[in-house]
């Protein structure tokens, strides 16, 4: 393989971030949600407490995984090696149904198989798109989003 | 007992850089001490008396380096602020509430930076923020160019903003570096083609949407309005300062809030006016960061010179020149004299208050400086 300096760069969790991470290597999009009585609220990205109650307890809730693409770029290089052989890319901000101030940095993929089935449809702000957790052709991290309309 | 107040009781009375340029031989350390000097120099103060620093984080060059290589005194106060570029007017804001309250006499905040030479940033791998970049860089997001053109792409959608716009910005910028022979670009003229012809970076922002990158480093010092009508200078009054983190604010990445487009620079407006006896329509001469040119429309709206969704249609009909609504970046700023996480905003904002500027707004009496919007920021009010 090549150097670290060559690959696509993974994620790197936090403590709070972890479990998203897991879910979503499970094909689950879950977004932490406050669990103290009568709050409930989602936050994103993760932290330790409630910014609305300050309670300490939270619950890992399941998304739709429906979403409305809220910007995107195109980026040119100079970028890191393994982008730049990527580029010109598509990176899409995707704002969740159920929590719109909720907006997810990802990439659209096609509707086939997943498996380098061409190249990825152009994204248009508005458009509606769903998550994806099929891997990715070129080994970019999951979820991913598919355009419900190509 | 009423709140004491920072309004025109610390003036800057020192002004100092290096050359900008590309590539500089000499070590950031170096080049701060050069400009240290040379802004004790321009004030007339002599390196013992300085009892105070300030600088803002990437700054390589700590404290005990410059204060001993300086010949500095004991020094009382110290302060470094965070955000990077963010920080650049926090610096002059803290020795002045150094100085207002007796903690310090002579404060000295610089800048000195390598990154016309050095590596950039983003291409570090090795230092994975985990908060936030596991959200946004593995997805190819990796650069500021990449995380603001997110937000103008969205803000030329919502409000009907232009490439042209951005050029407006990009073209008062060059057209003041071009008058400023300190400036990277003072030879070098835009035009609308060459603009709208450059290479794309991160698309809807193309290569003179993005800053210079730039070695040099600058500095200022700041005593009390009291000292500084004593000296050789004409004193530049800190007449207002403020920092600005806005609630569930979240840096560049700025995604995960109601309003992604009301960024630091709002919430460092309301505090900044609060303070002032003078308001927006009353500001001679901006200087507001120019990272990116779509940071211009985003601050014009913050700080309050038109209303929101507004900034990009204020840029029009040369609003920004020399003789426009208000000339901003009069020396060429980060986009087109140096980009030195805009110290040199500071610098010529004082220039322009005491006249010496080399495309100067005549009988300027007023002038804004703003640090980094998209990040935790701070700003001033001049005024001579």
């Amino acid at each position: 393989m090549t150097s670290p300096q060559n690959e696509l760069l993974q994620p790197v969790p936090d403590d709070d971030g972890a479990p998203f991470w897991e879910y979503a290597a499970r094909g689950e999009l879950r977004m932490q949600a406050c669990a103290a009585e009568g709050c409930g609220e989602l936050r994103f990205p993760p932290r330790p407490c409630c910014p609305h109650c300050q309670s300490f307890d939270s619950e890992w809730r399941l998304m739709s995984g429906r979403g409305r693409i809220w910007s995107y770029v195109t980026a040119h290089p100079p970028l890191l090696p393994a982008y730049a052989a990527l580029a010109p890319y598509d990176v899409v901000l995707v704002e969740l149904a159920e929590a719109p101030q909720i907006r997810l940095v990802g990439n659209l993929v096609g509707n086939g198989n997943g498996n380098g089935n061409g190249s990825a449809p152009k994204p248009r702000i508005g458009a509606a798109v769903t998550a994806d957790f099929r891997e990715h052709p070129d080994g970019l991290p999951l979820p991913h989003w598919r355009l419900e309309r190509p | 007992m009423g709140v004491s107040t920072l309004k025109d009781v610390t003036a800057i009375a020192g002004i100092g850089q290096t050359p900008f340029a590309k590539q500089l031989p000499e070590s950031e350390k170096a080049l701060a001490c050069r400009a240290i000097l040379a802004a004790l120099d321009d004030a007339g103060i002599k390196p013992a008396e300085v009892d105070a620093f300030a600088s803002y984080t990437m700054e390589n060059t700590d404290e005990v380096e410059v204060a001993k290589a300086i010949g500095a005194g004991d020094v009382t106060f110290f302060a470094k602020t965070g955000y990077g570029g963010g920080g650049s007017c926090g610096t002059i804001a803290h020795l002045s509430a150094a100085i207002a309250t007796g903690q310090a006499t002579v404060g000295v905040a610089w800048r000195s930076r390598k990154r016309g030479s050095g590596p950039r940033p983003w291409t570090n791998t090795a230092v994975q923020l985990p908060t936030p970049a596991q959200w946004t860089r593995p997805y190819g997001l990796l650069r500021p160019a990449d995380e603001i053109g997110m937000l103008t792409r969205r803000y030329m959608h919502e409000y009907g903003a232009t490439r042209d716009h951005l050029f407006n910005v990009a073209l008062a910028c060059r057209n003041r570096a071009n008058q400023n022979p300190a400036a990277m670009m003072y030879e070098r003229p835009m035009t609308r083609e060459s603009y709208m012809s450059s290479r794309w970076i991160s698309e809807p922002l193309c290569l003179f949407d993005n800053c210079l990158e730039t070695d040099g480093a600058l500095a200022c010092v700041v005593v009390s309005a009291e000292r500084a009508r004593d000296l050789r200078q004409k004193p530049v009054y800190v007449h207002s300062a403020a920092q600005g983190l806005p609630a569930q604010h979240h840096g560049m990445v700025n995604y995960w809030n109601d309003d992604p487009l009301s960024g630091p620079s709002w919430t460092a407006a309301r505090h900044l006016w609060k303070s002032a006896d003078f308001g927006p329509d009353d500001v001679d001469v901006a200087q507001i960061y120019d990272a990116f040119t779509p940071l211009i429309p985003l601050s014009l709206e913050g700080y309050g010179f038109c209303g929101r969704g507004e900034g990009a249609a204020f840029t029009e009909g040369g609003a920004l020149e020399t003789g426009g609504r208000l000339p901003i970046n009069t020396s060429g700023g980060g986009l087109s004299e140096a980009y030195v996480h805009g110290f040199n905003l500071i610098n010529e904002g004082v220039r322009q208050l005491r006249g010496t500027s080399t495309a100067q707004v005549p009988n300027a009496a007023t002038c804004l400086v703003t640090a980094g919007e998209g990040v935790p920021t701070s700003a001033l009010l001049l005024r001579s």
